[in-house]
């Protein structure tokens, strides 16, 4: 006869609420993790998704997701004459925040290098990749939007035609694709009167000198659109992406551009670490030592309901003392209501927790492995909780069953 | 030599606390009991009955004196020789005044819990509890709780818990106040009828004189100093008194 569930049993509601409230405190101790790993993906998720080896960026920044980082365009071509390179192409990232229907819609801007990438790696769970090199754009499921929804950005209109999944910028923003063209047409928007306004400035300051008065071609020029004055640059790029060719070593590749004045060179790993170093170190190690609080908080709360438990049964516990019963007898009915109560907690947490998760706004990442470490520990924290509650009964005489 | 003494306790003292809050609470109590023999033990309140049934049951170790049981010494002062809660469940069945069973079992499981305890299958053990709680006339309470019970079902169901191992030896501590006079002489009477039967040495600490007739002995306690003494000069004492 299991002594530990009729005993349970007996006090089933009790035992019950309690249990529900260890399970609780267990869901977050569990969520916590799945917000720390939901934060490390969610950092990686677009440089794994582009996929480059070398990430080469403005000189001395630490690339387009930890600050600005301005390339000329032609740093593509420059780059893809290095031997061991392939694919390099152009990336372009920033953010932007517009008021869409009422509310506020901060997006992560992506530009895709049309028409190598129309977006087909993308985790795409609705619609199709980019079709055209303008107008189009693939939207996160975060941002809200839905497929076929036109939003206006710059001054055009783009239509949603695919989504994809947990496609976020670290700041836990979501990610919208265009082809490089448009996000850099929606990063480097001006007003129009803005425009006239330099256009007008640019055509006083040729006015201005002599060499603008003899050459009325400079006059027009000056006045004209900025794109066909050679002395202005294009618009800059956020970084240069390439692959590497099979057996090159990223260090060599590294050495060579690494002679050039303008530009810093990562490789893949380098640029994870710059990410998880830079902007979500003090995230992560935040909330570590929160789960780490939270686990010994839960320890201590179950220890104490294990040893109130345990001192409302003192009587029966001398009283079997007293027939006879051996310790590990009664030692055997403390631990097994606490592993009881840890099992049934433990799976209250997981159940409220996958229900829940979803619903948060950024991504809560529970992976087997921390199912599993969790898991490891409730059972040692039940074992230690149920040490108070044994070394108490222990200490019971028989004969206080007839007091 | 016969066959070995059910209890042989042999000058048991007890002290409990010391200093200023010394009390001798028994002084040198000797008693030979053999199996199937049925001892009363009477005595004013204070007078160290439960201080001696918690040494002969193994519970309270004494100060000085020794206990045998079944011939085998098994405390000797202070010293315990052996596992006493093994010998306790093997060899000794306990009724105490309050009924005392644990609460979270039902009725048939305070008893099935001490038949387990010895090592018997569950279904053996259950089987047992339900003959004796069915002999003790609550076999049709068996399935409800302790609170569920009036205080003489609880006692019966004590009764037959101490009885469910058939120890050599049965301790009870005023066990009949929590019933009416006839349940209370059903039980001595049982007592006796298992001691009868299975030779089972029976001691009894009560107040009730009306139920001496089943006792085969009659010891009395007053100040910690245990006497043997005869039916008449009980009943005399209390026609006089
Ligand atoms: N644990 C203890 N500590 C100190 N003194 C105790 C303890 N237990 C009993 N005593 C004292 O020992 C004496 C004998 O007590 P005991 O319980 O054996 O009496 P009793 O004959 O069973 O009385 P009653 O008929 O009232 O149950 C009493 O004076 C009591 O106060
Ligand atoms: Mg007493």
């Amino acid at each position: 006869m299991n002594l530990a569930i009729r005993d349970i049993r007996r006090n089933s509601g009790r035992f019950a609420l309690t249990t529900i409230g260890i399970g609780m405190l267990l869901m977050v101790v569990l969520g916590m993790g799945g917000i720390y790993r939901g934060l490390v993906d969610d950092a990686l998720v677009v440089t794994r998704g582009v996929g480059a080896d070398v990430w080469v960026v403005q000189r001395d920044t630490r690339g387009p997701f930890a600050e600005i980082s301005r390339l000329p365009r032609s740093v593509v071509d420059r780059v893809a004459t290095v031997p061991g390179i392939h694919g390099a192409k152009e990336f372009v990232f920033h953010t932007i925040q517009r008021e869409h229907r009422g509310k506020p819609l901060r997006m992560g801007v992506l530009g895709l290098g049309w028409p190598i990438d129309k977006g087909e790696g993308l985790p795409l769970v609705a619609g199709r990749p980019l079709a055209q090199n303008h107008f189009e754009m693939i939207a996160d499921e975060s941002l809200g939007l839905a497929l076929g929804e036109k939003l206006r950005l710059a001054k055009d209109t783009y239509t949603v035609v695919g989504l994809t999944r947990w496609l976020v910028a670290s700041g836990g923003d979501g990610i919208a694709c265009f082809t490089s063209r448009d996000a850099q047409a929606i990063q480097f928007d001006e007003p129009g009167e803005s425009i006239r306004l330099e256009r007008r400035a640019r055509r006083a300051r040729a006015d201005a000198i002599d060499f603008g008065r003899t050459q009325p071609r400079v006059l027009e020029r000056a006045a004209g659109t900025s794109r066909d004055i050679a002395a202005l640059p294009g618009p800059a790029i956020s970084a240069v992406i390439a692959g590497l060719a099979p057996g090159v070593d990223p260090a060599n590749v590294q050495r060579i551009m690494g002679g050039w004045g303008d530009v810093t060179v990562y490789t893949a790993t380098q640029q994870e670490e710059l990410l998880l170093k830079g902007s979500v170190d003090r995230a992560r190690r935040q909330i570590l030592l929160f789960r780490v609080l939270l686990t010994i908080i839960s320890a201590v709360i179950m220890a104490l309901i294990i040893y109130t438990l345990t001192l409302d049964k003192l009587h029966p516990i001398a009283l079997l003392k007293l027939i006879g019963a051996p310790n590990r007898t009664i030692m055997g009915l403390i631990l097994q209501q606490s592993l009881i109560m840890g099992a049934l907690a433990y799976g209250v947490g997981y159940l409220i927790g996958m229900r829940l998760f979803p619903l948060f706004p950024r991504r809560v990442l529970v992976t087997n492995d921390d199912l599993l470490r969790v898991a490891g520990i409730v059972l040692l924290i039940s074992v230690v909780a149920s040490l108070l509650g044994i070394w108490k009964a222990m200490r019971v005489a028989p004969n206080e069953a007839i007091g | 030599m016969g066959e070995p003494l059910a209890l042989e306790a042999s000058g048991l003292t007890k002290v409990y606390g010391h200093g200023h809050t010394e009390v001798v609470a028994m002084r040198d109590a000797t008693m030979r009991v053999r199996r199937g023999e049925v001892v009363a033990l009477l005595g004013p309140s204070g007078a160290g009955k439960s201080t001696f049934l918690l040494c002969v049951g193994l519970i309270n170790p004494p100060t000085r004196g020794s206990v045998a049981i079944g011939g085998r010494l098994i405390q000797d002062g202070p010293d315990s020789l052996g596992d006493l809660r093994r010998f306790r469940r093997e060899h000794i069945g306990f009724v105490f005044q309050k009924s005392n069973l644990i609460p979270f079992l039902s009725a048939v499981e305070n008893v099935q819990v001490v038949g387990e305890l010895v090592g018997k299958a569950p279904s053996v053990a259950r089987r047992r509890a339900m003959e004796l709680l069915g002999e003790l006339g609550v076999g049709a309470r068996s399935l409800n709780m302790p609170t569920q019970l009036s205080g003489g079902e609880q006692q019966r169901v004590t009764v037959a818990r101490a009885l469910a191992n058939q120890p050599s030896l049965i301790l009870a501590d005023e066990p009949t106040a929590a019933l009416d006079s006839v349940r209370g002489r059903q039980v001595m009477q049982l007592f006796r009828d298992v001691s009868h039967t299975h030779g089972t040495a029976v001691i009894v600490v009560t107040h009730d004189h009306r139920a001496l007739d089943v006792f085969d002995t009659i010891y009395e306690m007053e100040d910690g100093v245990l006497t043997q003494t005869t039916h008449a000069s009980v009943l005399g004492q209390r026609s006089a008194g």
